[in-house]
């Protein structure tokens, strides 16, 4: 062993002690062999807990907890020996906890990307859509900081759910609630785009004669652009007229 | 052998009674103070299911305390009996190695027995009476293990910091052990790489040697009434077999030692 005595000659161990050990330790080795071997078997994500009590476990550092726990619910499809899809978890109990670790620090976007970009990723229509309106409330709460979620989650509905009524309703909440400086505006004229693929051109010529006018927007690559897109929509709206004239 | 007996039992006697002397008592209750009124303020928090939460909230903080307090109380009497010259002292007596380590050994036991006494009384308040019972019989059996093992890490490193270390690794990987060695045969782990499959050789063969600290004193069983009698003999003969491999090795070391 590590220590700073000298070590007698092992003669002057009693072959009693000897036979002891090796008998023991032929024991253990018999005793563990004859256990049965640790079985993989997949737990049920347990219901997340009040955020008061979430704050007394963090002991006064919530941030920590929340990444800490946000880590946890990451890889909890990878439990010890076995790995389950995300599509079976139960996702009431992943909004939850989702939720919690937003209370426990309201600044992080680890949750939202993770409600976005794994959990809405999931081959179910009914669960992306109910992570993608656990996006949009959360959006909510602080615009300007959760925009770029709400964005991701709007064209998932347009594409993935092809839900346009869905993909409109976020896209028109951040042209609406996301007006910082940090937005970009291919964000805000979200809801443009979506309400051209709707069929609702005379909103969409609206909504971009609305910014335009607004002055919201001030660069001019972008100004020229909003532009143009306002003239093609206008000359697709002609085709009918142009060609009974040709 | 009477003689060698009335050693050994006053050799464990007087390592019992250095407990009441060191304030273990108190500060084990102060310990059970504070896991109630947290259980209580707990309590106040719960929308349902508040026993519970009680329960699993005052097991699991229970279990360590009572193991770590354990653990340094068997660290720290045996590293001062070191520097105390105690050890010398004793060794020059007509007592052979074995009976003083037999004797100390069976005081921390003793110790054991008086600490879990008002940790179950306590548990009982919050389980079933078969559930607090069992629970607290695996914690001694658990204690006893930890006692073993903290007085081969002392005897051997004899000193407080690495001692405690080592025991802190021992038990923190007895307990996850088995979640280990699942991770490993896992279908995460790449099992075509060399070193993968070494590691995972390594994994088993430390879990060959490692008491399964897991089965024991589990919080379901206070929670849920889910515990039987017989899953208690498995941790029992588990006990049995692990303090001896600890007390062989111990012996081992304490008798090539040149004190």
């Amino acid at each position: 062993m590590l220590t700073h005595h000298t070590l007698r000659r092992i003669e002057a161990v009693p072959g009693a002690v000897i036979w002891l050990l090796a008998g023991a330790l032929i024991l253990q080795v018999c005793w563990h062999g004859l256990q049965a071997d640790p079985a993989a078997r997949a737990g049920d994500l347990p219901a997340a807990p009040s955020t008061d009590v979430l704050r007394i476990a963090s002991f006064g550092d919530p941030v920590a907890l929340s990444r800490v726990l946000m880590l946890w619910l990451q890889v909890f499809d990878n439990q010890p020996g076995i790995s389950i899809p995300f599509l079976e978890l139960d996702y009431y109990r992943v909004i939850d906890w989702l939720n919690q670790i937003l209370a426990l620090d309201p600044h992080s976007q680890y949750p939202l990307l993770a409600a976005s970009r794994l959990y809405g990723a999931v081959p179910s229509q009914r669960k992306q859509a109910q992570m993608f309106d656990f996006v949009y409330e959360k959006f909510l709460e602080d615009p300007n900081l959760r925009w770029r979620w709400l964005a991701h989650a709007a064209i998932m509905a347009k594409h993935r759910l092809e839900d346009l009524p869905r993909a409109l309703k976020y896209a028109e909440a951040i042209t609406d609630k996301a007006t910082g400086k940090q937005v970009p505006g291919w964000a805000r004229q979200m809801q443009i785009f979506v309400l051209e693929e709707a069929g609702e051109l005379d909103a969409a010529r609206i909504l971009i004669g609305g910014l335009l006018a607004s002055g919201q927007i001030t660069d001019p690559h972008e100004l020229r652009f909003l532009r143009e897109e306002l003239e093609r929509m206008e000359n697709n709206d002609l085709p009918d007229n142009t060609e009974g004239e040709i | 052998m009477p003689r060698l007996m009335r050693s050994l039992s006053t050799i464990a006697r007087f390592t019992a009674v250095e407990a009441l002397h060191t304030r273990f008592g108190w500060l084990l209750g102060a310990v059970i103070l504070i896991g109630f009124s947290f259980v209580q303020f707990v309590a106040q928090l719960a929308i349902t299911e508040t026993r519970e939460i009680q329960a699993a909230l005052l097991a699991s903080s229970l279990r360590l305390t009572s193991v770590f307090l354990v653990a340094l109380f068997v660290i720290n009497g045996i590293t001062r009996e070191f520097n105390d010259k105690v050890v010398d002292l004793m060794f020059s007596m007509p007592i052979p190695r074995a009976g003083y380590y037999v004797g100390k050994l069976a005081g921390f036991f003793l110790l054991c027995l008086l600490c879990i006494v008002p940790v179950g009384m306590l548990m009982s308040l919050f389980a079933s009476p078969d559930a607090a019972l069992q629970w607290t019989v695996s914690l001694y059996l658990e204690l006893l293990i930890v006692c073993a093992a903290s007085l081969l890490f002392a005897f051997a490193f004899g000193q407080v910091t690495p001692a405690f270390s080592a025991l802190v690794g021992f038990y923190l990987i007895s307990r996850s052990i088995a979640a280990i060695q699942l991770m490993a045969h896992g279908p995460l782990a790449d099992h075509g790489s060399i070193s993968q499959v070494l590691m995972t050789h390594v994994i088993d063969g430390i879990a060959y040697l490692l008491p399964d600290l897991d089965l024991f004193t589990r919080t379901d069983w206070v929670v849920y009434p889910s515990a039987h009698w017989a899953d208690l003999l498995p941790i029992a003969g588990q006990t049995l077999i692990y303090v001896l491999l600890l007390t062989g090795v111990a012996l081992f070391d304490l008798y090539r030692r040149d004190l």
